[in-house]
């Protein structure tokens, strides 16, 4: 019999096993949830970025029919709760606002009723008396600090932190001394996850005085542990269950000021309390990304070779420094700036700055500040391209970490651990047929036709992360793994992670079905009830599978070692001549003679064998050794009218090697999902803020998420360079097909309209935009 | 407006109304303000499988099917319009065990990742396929133009439809023939 032959082969595009409950509306989302007696809260936003609170009335929403109960920052304070220690651990953040406001649609009270209609028509009577303060809506009006956005804090300046990394002095020098300089101001412009399902909880007290609380979570164990750190609730007496979660992608990483109203007002009004966001609140007050501001300085060799990198950042950071970057990182991990490329030499830095914006910049589907580097060092590579008159793929190939360099230690001190560039674009290249493109492409120039081809070659890290490293508040960034296997072979397995639409119930089933020879679709997964799971810092950043993915084989293996012990009795042999083959135990030299798992399970709690433990279960913590380094190559080609400003993509190609695949149709699932914000951020989606501090697409309407028809087709391609370090090879993909696209897309754009002289325009390239820039090239060129 | 007034019109006006929603062939008696949406009413039902994901009839994620053909976004509707409609929602398509075929389709295909917007799309597939049973992708994704994803990016939604689609013609061919032949084809 051959493995493959069954059904637990790794590798295999099994169907989730999780689809059933979602395709018949028997999900069970945070909001599902009905207590009977359960209040309703609605929060007062302000309509100002910038204002001092005079005063707060209360008593017209008091009055309204069915309100228990109105909170203010005032209140909150009173008890001690009226600040909230933020991720990052440098700042905190105003529960509900107190003297002040600090961006338009703050948190300012909080109400309760018995319908979620009264306290939404209470929460419009509370009655605010603002006094309008000039607004700081952008970090460069910030750094001059002239107003003082916080004068809550020991420092009396608007900037928050300076981050630095690599040689300078060396740097400058090389620069100095390089035949060719690039040099670009690039925008990662604020954009928000926006999950579909929004955020929300349920908070509920027992007769014991535990709290059990329902919530959005992509991390409920750090949850429990802020929520105890906030409100001084022992740990123990804090239950958070994360149910079914509509989508995350970085925005349901942080715990928000709604949360800790929700369980204040359980609290004291004796009651369960729900808190649903509407779709306006989740894009105005929570968890934004990027707003990265990069000067970009390439030097190279005539011949193309690069010489130096030098980026520049200023980063708005809103009204708190709320970002969700590791302490030890505190601009993540845009370190790995350099990307795919050697560079001898490299200099980064960077200063965030408070302004009256919504504050909590999370990691939108990439891992800490690995878009906006990714995006800096490939449009980066196209303009040195552009600059050389070189074919971006041959520079790309001239500079690439070469397959046999691995562990590769950047210039910015990352160490890479495997890859195979050149391998991966040349891949693409021949699937996307791309000298046949440049073809047709100088065919069309030579009829005015505006056609692009933009590639990324990008390096993403993700698997955050070894604790060395990585923390969130402090605690580590391992994660857990804890499998128990049944007497009749059927199991259930646990983890600190907590899938948003993943797939781990079937993935994890899937490695554990592996490593142990079981059929997956009786392994039950369970994640995201802090009672039960160990302790783990949850699903973002792609870290599920880089880290507790390896938590999982390794306790499988433990668990096959602990078998081998029953085994061996089975079999009537010593446990060193007992050796795991083809998915079974069976005696050295005698592969004949041979019992399954499953028949070894029974043993374990039916006929142990004297003197042996009983019991087939293990659990485990893993800490990684290192982060790991998916890469790939994207293609994509794009049509742009000039008359109208409309870019048509015509083909996108995506080649991910994440390493070692465990369900092939998942992974594609992830890369066309990534893909899709990828053109979203390239193309439409933004939150502007105007100079007056207004929010600008505070819904979605404003807010463009791609539909069907705009989204491209897309193409995908794969190849595999295991990480020599994770148990099975595996590097995690869910974000490297958002982290990789948007540089490809622009690039593209870039290249179709670099016979005009563009040689830039910032996302998102709206129509609008791209139109701009051919008039205004036209006019240069005095057309 | 005096004191004395204002009473008088708070208790003249009796803010609820009595609905009766239909749906999925069931009887659901309600007390609902008029401005209450039908997104809501039908979750307070006890079917949970019709979500809201915005405040601006943008999303997609609530919508049901009015009397067998019409797709609407129930949150951009009152709960006092569907009185007297037929209404159905992913609760009435196909339970775990008899999928329909859209449902089925959507699971092969690989159509759908965190669930939330699942109930929306394969509503507004069903009533599509009512209407057009050989539909060419781009129809498909005109359809599904007020229906967002965040997880799945579209090829596989518009696969599982078309797979649906195809499924649904096979059966009325095969019903056809089984009426033609009287049940020996
Ligand atoms: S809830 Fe978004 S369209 Fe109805
Ligand atoms: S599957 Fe998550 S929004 Fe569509």
């Amino acid at each position: 019999m051959t493995t493959t032959d069954k059904n637990y082969s790794m590798g295999k595009s099994m169907k989730r096993k999780e689809d059933p409950r979602f395709l018949t509306g028997q999900g069970n989302y945070v909001d599902d949830l009905v207590i009977p007696g359960m209040l309703s809260m609605a929060i007062v936003h302000s309509p100002y970025p910038h204002a001092r609170i005079k005063g707060i009335d209360k008593t017209a929403a008091l009055a309204v029919p069915g309100v228990k109960a109105v909170i203010t920052g005032e209140d909150l304070v009173a008890a001690s709760l009226g600040w909230l220690p933020t991720f990052h651990g440098f700042d905190k953040q105003m529960v509900l606002a107190v003297g002040k406001v600090l961006f338009q649609h703050q948190e300012v009270a909080a109400v309760f009723a018995e319908t979620r209609e009264a306290a939404m028509d209470a929460a419009e009577l509370v009655d605010v008396d603002y006094e309008p303060l000039d607004p700081v809506s952008t970090p460069f009006e910030s750094m001059k600090d002239e107003t003082i956005l916080r004068d809550d804090r020991e420092n009396k300046t608007n900037h928050i932190f300076h981050w630095e990394s690599g040689h300078q002095d060396e740097t400058e020098a090389a620069l100095a001394a390089s035949e060719v300089i690039i040099n670009e101001k690039v925008y990662s412009p604020r954009c928000h996850p926006s999950p579909l399902e929004p955020c929300g909880c349920v908070a509920q007290f027992d007769s014991m005085g535990r709290l059990h609380f329902h919530v959005t979570s992509q991390a409920p164990h750090v949850h429990r542990t802020a929520i105890s750190i906030v409100t001084g609730i022992p740990e123990d007496k804090i239950h958070v269950i994360s149910p079914d979660i509509g989508g995350g992608f970085g925005n349901k990483v942080p715990v928000y000021p709604g949360y800790v109203c929700a369980i204040v007002g359980a609290l004291i009004l004796k009651t369960p309390v729900k808190w649903i966001e509407t779709r306006t609140e989740n894009l105005t007050t929570t968890g934004f990304a990027r707003d990265y501001h990069m000067d970009v300085t390439i030097g190279a060799r005539a011949d193309g070779t690069v010489t130096a990198l030098k980026v520049k950042t200023v980063a708005d950071h809103g009204a708190f420094d709320a970002a969700a970057d590791p302490t030890q990182y505190p601009a993540g991990m845009f370190g790995v700036v350099t990307g795919s490329y050697d560079f001898p030499v490299a200099f980064t830095e960077l200063d965030a700055y408070f302004t009256n914006k919504a504050p909590g910049g999370v990691a939108y589907r990439c891992s800490f500040r690995v878009t906006e580097a990714s995006y800096a060092i490939e449009r980066g590579m196209d303009l040195l391209a552009g600059e050389l008159k070189m074919d971006p793929a041959e520079l790309r190939k001239k500079n690439f970490v070469q397959k046999d360099e691995f562990p590769y230690k950047s210039a910015l001190g990352f160490t890479y651990d495997s890859g195979d560039y050149e391998g991966t674009l040349d891949h693409a290249m021949k699937l996307i047929g791309y000298d046949d493109l440049r073809k047709e492409q100088a065919e069309k120039r030579s009829r005015g036709e505006l056609m692009g081809i933009g590639l990324s070659t990008f390096t993403e890290v993700v698997g955050a992360g070894p604790s060395k490293h990585f923390d969130i508040l402090g605690i580590k960034m391992f994660d857990s793994a804890e499998i128990r296997i049944h007497p009749t072979g059927s199991g259930i397995i646990r983890t600190g992670t907590k899938s948003q639409g993943q797939g781990h119930e079937t993935t994890w089933a899937q490695i554990v079905a592996e490593e142990l020879g079981l059929d997956p679709q009786n392994l039950l997964v369970e994640e995201g009830d802090t009672d039960t799971a160990p302790y783990g810092l949850g699903t973002y950043a792609s870290r599920s599978t880089p880290v507790a993915g390896a938590a999982l084989a390794l306790a499988a293996r433990r668990i096959r070692e602990k078998a081998r012990v029953f085994a061996a009795h089975l079999l009537e042999a010593s446990v060193d001549d007992v050796e795991w083959v083809d998915h079974k135990f069976s005696i050295m030299g005698a592969p004949d003679k041979s019992v399954t798992m499953k028949e070894v399970a029974f043993a374990a709690y039916t006929n142990p064998g004297e003197g042996n433990e009983p019991g087939l279960e293990a659990s485990l913590y893993y800490d990684p050794p290192n982060m790991t380094f998916p890469h790939g190559t994207y293609i994509a080609v794009v049509d742009v009218d000039a008359e109208t400003g409309e870019v048509k993509v015509r083909r996108f190609l995506a080649v991910d090697d994440c390493g070692t695949v465990i369900n092939p149709m998942i992974v594609e699932g992830q890369v066309h999902g990534g893909l899709t914000e990828g053109y979203a951020i390239a193309f439409m989606q933004e939150i502007p803020y105007d100079a007056q501090g207004n929010n600008m697409a505070p819904n979605l309407m404003e807010y463009l998420i791609p539909t069907a028809v705009e989204s491209p087709i897309w193409e995908t391609g794969s190849t595999v360079t295991p990480s020599p370090h994770h148990p099975i090879g595996a590097k995690g993909v869910g974000e490297s097909p958002n982290v990789g696209s948007p540089a490809a897309f622009v690039n593209a754009v870039m290249d179709a309209l670099s016979p005009l002289g563009v040689k830039h325009i910032d996302m998102p390239l709206t129509r609008e935009k791209v139109w701009l820039a051919v008039q205004n090239a036209k006019a240069v060129a005095g057309d | 407006m005096t004191t004395a007034e204002r009473e008088t019109e708070t208790t003249e006006v009796d803010p609820t109304r009595r609905v009766t929603l239909k749906i999925n062939g069931k009887a659901y008696k309600q007390d609902v303000e008029p401005r209450k949406l039908l997104a809501y009413a039908i979750r307070d039902t006890g079917l949970k499988g019709t979500h809201v994901g915005c405040d601006s009839s943008a999303c997609g994620c609530c919508v049901v099917v009015l009397d067998g053909d019409t797709p609407v976004k129930s949150c951009t509707m009152f709960a006092v319009q569907a009185e007297g409609r037929e209404i159905t929602t992913v609760e009435g398509l196909g339970q775990t065990g008899a999928l329909h075929p859209l449902q089925q389709a959507f699971w092969d295909q690989h159509g759908l990742q965190c669930g939330y917007c699942t109930p929306g799309m394969l509503m507004t597939s069903y009533a599509m396929l009512q209407h057009h049973s050989d539909p060419t992708d781009q129809e498909v994704r005109e359809f599904l133009g007020g229906n967002l994803c965040r997880c799945t990016g579209y090829n596989n939604i518009v696969k599982a439809v078309q797979q649906a689609a195809q499924v649904l013609r096979d059966d009325k061919v095969n019903q056809l023939a089984n009426a033609a032949t009287g049940g020996n084809a």
